[in-house]
């Protein structure tokens, strides 16, 4: 039967792998390129890199001396610089499982690009959300498998209800998740890449209310993010949430064989996972 | 493996060839994204990748002007041939996929959407599946136990001779995942996405 996908996500910020909390904290975790090999034999299912750069205008050679020096570098040629498209190729040469590229994505040529250079899926977010009619545009053109709509979600405590923000989760939509995902779905998106704001960083598990509001609404694939802190929150993501497909960022990052541990962990309590 | 393969990746406009690249490029096979009649009429092994529907795929073809070129690679020459996705559906005589097509007609068959109806589960069929090998096919050699792939579709193969399928996957119903039927090989799943399962088909493949 079909296995429930464990998917680590490498945010890129300047070039360079970072962490996030709660969208606002990063601190440098390494060379964007290294880590393929690695979650490859790990036997992650797929990879999602993120790149959350806020600087269309930076130059991208400033932040390389951060990860240089290291043995970590001993994988990347040295003509690599870190502009993004450049990183995407570099990670798709050594990527034997499905890569999805997101952020910064506003056009069809942004798309065109990407999957040029490797990557089989791309994620779009703020641009869905700016303009509706562009998940049609993508999904007709590269077909619905290729076009992940990722949505940022906030709990407002005071409305008790949850929120669609844009902008890197700085800017309120007044979307409610469910309308906008189903909305999303009927426009063409293959998948949807859902993100609790709140729990980004926090290690408190994933919003699994807000991910069975969604997975019951929709009927393409729901992929949870934010918020995993242990990998029991992977099973209650796929029981409690009804995600098809759990990822993570944070978790990964420091550990040995994280994945590897993870999936096991899953096996144990009845889930058919990839090992 | 022969002496040297020489892999054409044909480029119709539908599908991720770079991904299809960088796994030979691993495996050392020297191959070349191209539409050109002239490289794919020079190589030893073909490999045919495609995402899109049934139609566009076909509309791809034809417009570059391959459609005779490959019929007669593959029927006449004997050319070894591997569809992956949408490049193996389109190797069956006729698609169901909004509309009726006609394929290149290498495979008696067609292609139709995956059942659920009775499982009720989502569509597109995206994801990790185990695949149960059938029979005894060069394409599914070397795997100790049930090889897992990577999936994503909606619609499926059903050849008119059920001998020519050399593995199922589970989805509420038998789904469609490789067939073999003489020089004509074809993958539903993404093997340059699947990891070493999937480095094994590429092997098999060109090992032939």
């Amino acid at each position: 039967m079909l296995k429930p996908r464990i998917i680590p996500v490498l945010l890129l910020k300047n070039g360079i792998l970072v962490r996030s909390k709660t969208f606002t904290f990063h601190q440098h975790t390494g060379n964007p390129v290294e880590q393929v090999a690695r979650y490859t034999a790990w036997k992650a299912d797929e990879l999602i890199y993120l790149d959350i750069n806020r600087d269309d205008a930076h130059d991208f050679r400033e932040t390389l001396h951060l990860i240089g020096n290291t043995t970590s570098h001993r994988d990347v040629p040295a003509t690599m610089t870190n502009n993004m498209i450049d990183i995407v190729r570099h990670v798709s040469e050594r990527c034997m499982i499905p890569l999805t590229v997101g952020g910064k994505i506003r056009t069809l040529d942004d798309i065109r690009i990407r999957i040029k250079n490797g990557a089989d899926k791309v994620s779009i977010n703020t641009q869905a959300l700016n303009e509706p009619v562009f998940i049609e545009k993508a999904a007709r053109v590269f077909g619905s498998q290729c076009i992940v709509v990722c949505v940022d979600v906030k709990f407002d405590p005071e409305k008790k209800k949850h929120e669609v923000y844009a902008h890197f989760g700085k800017d309120a939509t007044g979307l409610s998740p469910v309308a906008w995902c189903r909305e999303a779905e009927r426009r063409g998106a293959g998948e949807i890449l859902l993100q609790s704001i709140d729990r980004d960083g926090t290690a408190k598990g994933y919003d699994n209310e807000l991910i069975r509001s969604v997975s019951d609404a929709v009927s393409i694939p729901v992929i949870a993010l934010g918020g995993v802190g242990t990998y029991q929150h992977f099973v209650e993501g796929l029981a409690e949430g009804g995600a098809s497909a759990v990822a993570a960022a944070n978790i990964f990052h420091f550990s040995e064989q994280s994945i590897i541990k993870a999936k096991k962990h899953m096996k144990a309590a009845g889930i058919d996972v990839r090992l | 493996m022969i002496a040297s393969p020489k892999v054409a990746i044909i480029d119709c406009g539908v599908g991720n060839h770079t991904s299809v690249y960088n796994a030979l490029t691993l495996l050392k096979i020297p191959a070349a994204i191209t539409c050109d009649p002239e490289a794919i009429a020079s190589s030893t092994h073909l490999i045919f990748p495609g995402v899109g529907s049934f139609a566009e795929g076909m509309e791809g073809i034809k417009e570059r002007g391959l459609l005779e070129l490959l019929q007669e690679e593959v029927m006449v020459r004997k050319k070894r041939i591997l569809g992956i996705c949408l490049g193996m559906q389109l190797f069956v005589s006729e698609g169901f996929e909004h509309g009726h097509f006609k394929g290149l007609g290498f495979i008696p068959g067609k292609v139709i959407k995956i059942d659920t109806t009775a499982s009720g589960l989502r569509l597109p069929h995206i994801g990790w599946n185990d695949v149960h090998v059938i029979g005894d096919h060069q394409i599914t050699k070397g795997f100790d136990r049930p090889p897992i792939f990577y999936f994503v579709h909606s619609y499926h193969v059903v050849p008119d001779d059920p001998s020519v399928i050399a593995g199922v996957c589970d989805y509420g119903v038998d789904v469609t995942a490789l067939i073999e039927h003489a020089n004509v090989f074809g993958a539903q799943f993404h093997p340059e996405k699947s990891h070493d399962d999937g480095m094994q088909i590429f092997k098999n493949f060109l090992e032939m």
